[in-house]
């Protein structure tokens, strides 16, 4: 029984109104609380347009079981259709599963590239005893190589930035020989390195050519 | 307007702004919405400073502590962003399409007048017309929430009269790049 547990006045005539005092300040009226799918971030009822559907649905059955019946039951499926033509709704139910096929792929495709994606840590010898640190292909895990190269920093107390090497690409250079314990960073997936298989890391050296010792 | 747009390349600078352009456009945000001065205060308290974070092609959004409530294209009307118009539903008139149109409004397509005027439809009545030129809420058929915010691009009674070409131009939609844009 949701009901106003607050004593009423009991002279209060029918349909008593809670008002507020004349000089009191006006409140604001509160928001509306949407919820929104946690799968495609569309409120639920708009799931049946996204790329998604199937997903979409196994969340909203497991997290709000009421929606669910609300948005998917027999009843709600053809109220819903209203004055869409039957053709129509064919139509937009064919597309619906067209683009959750392509977003599919799309993302599989993604994920083939990723796991076939290469990290490299380089250790260079510049002079005479003297390292610095490239690493390369993070961004392909969707690391910030920003935000990487200043965790290195900070981790090593040097200096760390993000440059492009011969090949135009982006690296991250770190001065010293930290080739190891970067590679534990990653295969630990310490801060922001999170998300490269350890099989896609390898660690190689760039010795100089010299011409006399 | 956001079909495209990534904050990467698209944004151009942040500033906050001066407490008498604040002011400015608190007046016409009252002026253009139907909202309370107090509900207004509560979205975007007088103390904090409104972020203006400058676009391309001339669009301009406003933010508080990173979060976007506002947007204009120069200095057109204030359109409010599509997550806070589902807070507060009420601030703008609304159109409605119907629902054969939704799936080409979530592409981005402008609206066409039969979406408003067909069975599934909704325009305001006669004595409550919009002209051209009204920032609206566009909501549709069957559904609860606001899947857009647009412009009008025709008076409501012209749409049902000439009922063809576009009745409403979208600004934001559902999924477009400014929906995906929770902080900026
Ligand atoms: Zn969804």
């Amino acid at each position: 029984m949701p009901h106003n547990k607050q004593p009423e006045p009991p002279s209060a005539g029918p349909q008593p109104q809670p008002q507020a005092p004349a000089d009191a300040p006006p409140e604001p009226k509160p928001p509306v609380q949407v919820l929104y799918c946690e799968v495609c971030t569309f409120p639920p009822e708009y799931c049946e347009f996204g790329s998604s559907l199937t997903r979409c649905k196994e969340w909203l059955q497991e997290e709000h079981p009421d929606l669910f019946d609300k948005y998917y039951s027999d009843e709600a499926l053809q109220a819903k259709v209203g004055t869409l033509s039957l053709e129509a709704q064919t139509k937009l139910e064919k597309d619906s599963m067209k683009k959750e096929a392509k977003a599919e792929a799309k993302a599989d495709a993604a994920m083939k590239k990723k796991m076939s994606s290469h990290v490299t840590i380089k250790r260079i010898e510049r002079n005479k005893r003297k390292y610095i640190t490239a690493i390369h292909g993070l961004e392909a895990f969707d690391i910030d190589l920003k935000k990487a190269a200043k965790q290195f920093a900070t981790k090593f107390a040097t200096g760390s930035s993000v440059t492009k090497n011969a090949q135009g690409l982006d690296e991250i250079v770190v001065q010293g020989d930290v080739s190891d314990e970067v590679l534990e960073m990653i295969e630990g997936g310490v801060g922001v390195l999170k998300g490269v298989p350890e099989k896609n890391i390898s660690v190689v050296e760039e010795k100089k050519k010299k011409g006399g010792e | 307007m956001f079909k495209k747009f990534l904050p990467s390349t698209d944004v151009s600078g942040q500033t906050p702004l001066k407490s008498s352009v604040q002011r400015s456009i608190r007046a016409a945000v009252l002026s253009q919405w139907k909202i309370e001065p107090e509900t207004l205060e509560s979205i975007w308290p007088k103390k904090e400073s409104l972020v203006h974070v400058k676009c391309k092609e001339h669009i301009s959004i406003y933010t508080i502590h990173g979060e976007p409530l506002f947007f204009q294209h120069f200095d057109e009307p204030l359109y409010p962003t599509l997550r806070l118009l589902h807070k507060y539903p009420y601030i703008l008139p609304m159109v409605k399409v119907d629902r054969g149109a939704i799936r080409f409004l979530l592409a981005g397509a402008h609206m066409m007048c039969p979406g408003f005027t067909s069975a599934g439809g909704y325009l305001p009545p006669a004595n409550a017309a919009l002209p051209a030129g009204t920032p609206v809420a566009i909501h549709a058929e069957g559904k609860e929430h606001a899947v857009g915010i647009g412009i009008t691009k025709l008076g409501t009674e012209e749409m049902r009269k000439v009922n063809k070409g576009v009745g409403v131009e979208i600004a934001t939609h559902l999924g477009d790049d400014l929906w995906a844009l929770q902080k900026l």
